[in-house]
């Protein structure tokens, strides 16, 4: 049965009482008038808790509200809403750094909302492509797999490709505390959304912040397991508002962090499957490419402002499978990907990064002369190429064995050996200089015969090869 | 029965970029209307009595119902005059640098900006005089729109044989400038520097024409193993991180292409930023002049809406169906068209349309097939040759060509460029798959080749067919390890790991190699099958293939390309000839006593 929806005049929008039809996070209002799609709406029952919710779906008659944080405890009767007038906007300031809050904004730890009149609509807007500096500063982490073959430079959006049980928030938080820019310069404001991650893996990143002293410079959104799903799709826009506001309203250089982009994902499509959408590949909606597009593009330069937007955002593989929907679409549109390996965990090597399927896309900007090295471009290229080699010849060693292998592919094996064990693997704590990886770099492809660096001209191999290795 | 422009429609439903609106009985199909009050721009895609559906360009947020829809009376067009090179402009030709100066580094809402600037003026020179008959297509002037295009003031197709009553004379003309009146059958016409053309609807041609010339690119596994030629279409699917982007740069680049259009269709920003920082820096290997003047870019990166991305592609062909109408080698690069497929099917579910495979809308295989077929090889109105070649890049989820963009696309190219995940990882780059790729314009354009050398059908076959039986050997390689084979076969591994890295892997950013020759790209080719053909006879005539192997010119023969570049092909030839003196040197020793 339908309540007949009564009209009354709040301090601000319309309010009705009363829903036709409530399921999942979806709730229908009928005979709504002057609403607008996208617009923020307040529900409240009867014990006069609000929750928020916006409009997806428009008409004379109707309008489709997704609740962001749940409907249990809702009745068709009962239910009042209030429809806010305008989209969903978040004060931000540059205040909300050192602050903790939940996934639709509000305060958790305690304090006041920050002040500010500065509303902004927490979708964004597109940057004019025109208008895009191209990202050029190599940013060295002290990971030899990530600086070494996989650069990041400022403004990039590198996705952490994992698995569940892989160390995906060590090497994360590893970064946060290492990275920097080769010449110095100002430090990196963090931005920190959390979806549906446990409240540890939350609690470790903020007391990894704060053991490296960087916690004022933190802004965390928390939207944790226990919280409504929904509420997710909404806390990494939250973030991004805040984020675009800090980079190119305040000029300083931000460091999105986005985990688990997973769990983003499955909300999307909790939310299409309960509107009866058509579903794409998995079940995840027709848009799950644009929707996470809307967010991954909120990275990079601006001509002519200082700052910048640089984004790492975690996902879990779905049973380790790189052609899973989340990860696919996320490769498709981030500019490269770091993959975690379970075989190299396995055997012990931290940071376990797969060296193959990982990928930098604006790693050729970013290094060689000028930037890193002179020697850095080829050096990456013959390391890629003679790992390759290395995985190749693993597999026919398992087939025929080790000791039927010529003497040369004996030695490339050991080069595998020694890449990833020394190469890869590094501390917790050991923050290695690009010179360093570098170096490392050439002193490990020294135990390869010379005639074998097909990709390094003679020059710089007559510079950097050891004999004798 | 078209309602009169301004007529008064209003909204009565927003579901995201599908709005239905009612009071628009007699508006068209493909109509462009104004939404709201910001004037939206968006197409009507569905009718129903009175009420319509219209897929809107831009985000409808706080869109309402009730909100006034007005009707333009006019389909989605583009403006076609000087000015469009060297430009940058989201799916509907809405310029972007423009919008920049105007509004700053955000794209808002509701931007009306005309493509070209109405104030600009261009000298035009007229080649016709007045009182002579001109037919559709013939050029009545002439402007210079960059040093490397000179634009033709063309007839519109749409005006039949006219008389000429007036013409300007030679001089500098605003662009919305009457610069000739044409005395036509229904009155006279006014012509102006600008003309609009509808983006759905291919420009006139008088007869379609065989492909017969290749569209050289500068890269050797296509030129050499799978050209393309111009008038061709040519499809580039791989995962992420094959690097479609980078080839179809390399090909925007270097292609000897008159004109490139490059369609950023759902793809990142900071390539479309990439592609207008380098081509201003980038000479022309034939003009030495920059590459932007003969490039138009349409950027709709993916977090662009929706519904203008659907556009895209059909403002980008209608852009290139202009130059090539003027008798001009056009190509045009669209990346990619997965997003465009997914555009499509994001439409179409808000449409409630029923799906066929994987979501994808039914009339996916027409729409594909609509947009290959206008490129093509042609005899122009005026009867000149021209042509477009077309590049999609594909994407298939998880790299896997079965999925129904990839399979449909092949129905509609004769050109395959197969990207390969295992030679990307190994960073082989471009990462082309020489078995699973293919051309079918090999026997429309060896004429051309054979001219450049006659053995190049030959060698083209002996080289893929060694690579072939490589494949075939590596097969059981995996089992039993390359050291138990023979040496007449250990050979061919040895000859295609030389072609691989020596002739196929072409790195996109070596100063050298980045664009070769067609006649280096023949030269490295000869040296390679000439080691081929005389190691061969001496592992027969018993030499070991160690050997061989260690002779230290073949170790240099890896790195020529990177050496010499496209003006020292003595060299090569040179480097040959050591080569073979050395080989000869084996002979020799193993015939002495």
């Amino acid at each position: 049965m339908n309540a007949s929806p009564r009209i009354s005049i709040p301090d601000k929008g319309l309010a009705y009482v009363g829903a036709a039809r409530i399921e999942g996070p979806l709730v229908v209002v009928e005979r709504v008038r002057d609403a607008g799609y996208d617009e923020m709406v307040e529900i409240t029952d009867p014990s006069g808790r609000p929750r928020l919710g916006r409009v997806l779906d428009i008409s004379e008659t109707r309008a489709i509200v997704q609740i962001l944080e749940g409907t249990s405890g809702l009745s068709h009767e009962t239910l009042r809403a209030r429809f806010l007038g305008e989209s969903f906007r978040l004060p931000v300031s540059r205040h909300m750094l050192g602050r903790t809050f939940d996934g639709l904004g509000r305060p958790l730890d305690g304090n006041p909302p920050p002040l500010s009149s500065d509303l902004r609509d927490v979708n964004g807007l597109p940057i004019n492509p025109h208008a895009r500096e191209y990202p050029r500063e190599f940013i060295q982490t002290g990971l030899s797999a990530i600086d070494g073959m996989n650069s990041l430079v400022r403004g990039q959006k590198l996705p952490i490709f994992s698995g569940n049980g892989l160390p995906h928030d060590r090497v994360c938080a590893q970064i946060i505390r290492q990275a920097r820019l080769l010449e110095g310069g100002e430090e990196f404001s963090i931005v920190f959304a959390a979806m549906g991650v446990k409240h540890d893996v939350a609690e470790f990143f903020i007391r990894n912040c704060e053991e490296s002293g960087a916690l004022s410079r933190v802004a965390a959104f928390l939207s944790l397991a226990d919280a409504p799903s929904v509420e997710r799709l909404l806390t990494p826009r939250l973030a991004l508002t805040l984020a675009e506001h800090l980079a190119f309203d305040c000029g300083q250089h931000v460091l999105v962090l986005l985990t688990d982009m997973t769990n983003y994902c499955e909300s999307l499509r909790e939310v299409g499957t309960i509107r009866g959408e058509i579903p794409g590949r998995k079940g995840y909606p027709g848009y799950l490419y644009s929707d996470l597009a809307s967010l991954y593009e909120r990275a990079g330069r601006i001509e002519g402002s200082p700052g910048s937007i640089t984004q790492m955002a975690i996902l879990t593989m779905p049973s380790d499978d790189i052609s899973h929907p989340v990860p696919d679409l996320t490769g498709y549109i981030t500019e490269g990907q770091i993959v975690l390996d379970r075989d190299l965990f396995q055997r012990g090597i931290y940071p376990p990064i797969a060296g193959l399927p990982s990928l930098s896309r604006l790693m050729k900007d970013g290094i060689g002369k000028g930037y890193t090295r002179e020697d850095h471009p080829a050096l990456a290229s013959q390391l890629f190429a003679c790992y390759a080699r290395v995985k190749r010849i693993r597999a026919l060693a398992d087939v025929i064995g080790e000791e039927a292998l010529g003497p040369l592919d004996r030695q490339v094996l050991k080069f595998g050996e020694t890449f990833e064990h020394r190469f890869l693997a590094q501390g917790e704590t050991e923050n290695r200089p690009i010179a360093t990886t570098l170096d490392l770099g050439w002193e490990i492809l020294s135990t390869l015969p010379r005639e074998e660096l097909h990709r390094v001209s003679a020059e710089l191999l007559s510079q950097h090869y050891q004999t004798g290795k | 029965m078209n309602p009169p422009p301004g007529r008064k429609a209003s909204v009565t439903r927003i579901n995201g970029p599908v709005v239905t609106a009612t009071g628009l009985a007699g508006a068209r199909m493909y109509e462009v209307v104004h939404v709201g009050e910001l004037g939206l721009v968006g197409e009507i895609v569905r009718l129903n009595g009175d009420q319509a559906t219209i897929q809107v360009y831009e985000n409808t947020t706080m869109l309402k119902p009730g909100a006034p829809v007005r009707c333009t009376g006019a389909p989605l067009s583009v403006w076609l005059g000087p000015g469009l090179i060297g430009n940058i402009y989201d799916g509907i030709q809405r310029p972007l640098p423009a919008i920049k100066a105007l509004h700053g580094s955000w794209l808002g809402r509701g931007e009306k900006i005309d493509p070209l600037d109405p104030a600009s003026r261009w000298t035009f020179e007229p080649v016709v005089t007045a009182g002579e008959t001109v037919s559709p297509g013939q050029t009545l002037g002439l402007v210079t729109e960059t040093p490397l295009v000179r634009h033709k003031i063309m007839v519109p197709p749409d005006i039949p044989a006219a008389a000429v009553r007036r013409i300007a004379g030679k001089g500098l003309h605003g662009l919305t400038e009457t610069v000739a009146i044409l005395d036509t059958a229904t009155g006279p016409r006014e012509i102006t520097l600008v003309q609009k053309w509808p983006v759905r609807v291919p420009r006139p041609i008088r007869e379609r024409r065989p492909v017969s010339q290749p569209l050289l690119t500068g890269q050797r596994i296509i030129d050499t193993f799978f050209p393309i030629g111009k008038g061709g279409c040519a499809a580039i699917p791989g995962g992420f991180g094959t690097g479609k982007t980078i080839t179809q740069h390399q090909l925007a680049k270097w292609s000897d292409a008159d004109i490139i259009v490059f369609i950023g269709c759902g793809e990142r920003g900071n390539e479309m930023t990439e592609v207008l920082r380098e081509f201003p820096k980038i000479l022309d290997p034939r003009s030495g002049r920059p590459l932007m003047e003969r490039t138009i870019l349409i950027a709709n990166t993916s977090n662009m809406p929706v519904a203008a991305r659907e556009a895209s592609i059909y403002t980008g062909i209608a852009l290139a169906e202009y130059y090539r109408d003027m008798g001009l080698d056009v190509a045009v690069f669209a990346d990619s068209t997965s997003r465009w497929a997914e555009a499509l099917r994001e439409l179409a579910a808000r449409l409630e349309e029923m799906p066929a495979e994987e979501g994808f809308p039914a009339t996916l295989p027409t729409r594909l097939a609509q947009f290959y077929e206008r490129g093509g090889a042609v005899t122009t109105l005026a009867g000149e040759p021209g042509s477009i070649s077309i590049v999609g890049a594909v994407s298939p989820p998880g790299g896997d060509f079965s999925e129904p963009v990839t399979q449909h696309t092949q129905r509609f190219i004769r050109c395959f460029w197969a990207l390969d995940t295992e030679l990307a990882n190994a960073r082989h780059y471009p990462s082309i798959h020489w078995i699973r790729s293919y051309s079918d314009y090999v026997g429309a354009i060896s004429g051309w080749w054979k001219k450049q050398n006659p053995d190049w059908t030959e060698l083209r076959t002996e080289a893929l067919t060694l690579l072939q039986r490589e494949d075939r050997l590596q097969q059981i390689v995996k089992l039993i390890g390359a050291d138990a084979l023979p040496d007449a076969q250990q050979l061919i591994l040895f000859i295609a790991e030389l072609l691989k890295d020596g002739f196929l892997a072409q790195n996109a950013f070596d100063e050298k190699d980045q664009f070769c020759s067609p006649a280096r790209q023949a030269a490295l080719l000869q040296v390679i099958s000439q080691v081929y053909r005389k190691s061969r006879s001496l592992i027969e005539a018993g030499v070991a293939l160690g050997r061989i192997r260690e002779l230290p010119a073949l170790r240099r023969l890896i790195h020529v390309k990177t050496i010499y570049g496209n003006e020292e092909i003595a060299q090569i030839t040179a480097l040959s000839q050591q080569i073979q003196a050395e080989l000869d040197g084996l002979v020799a020793e193993r015939g002495a006593p």
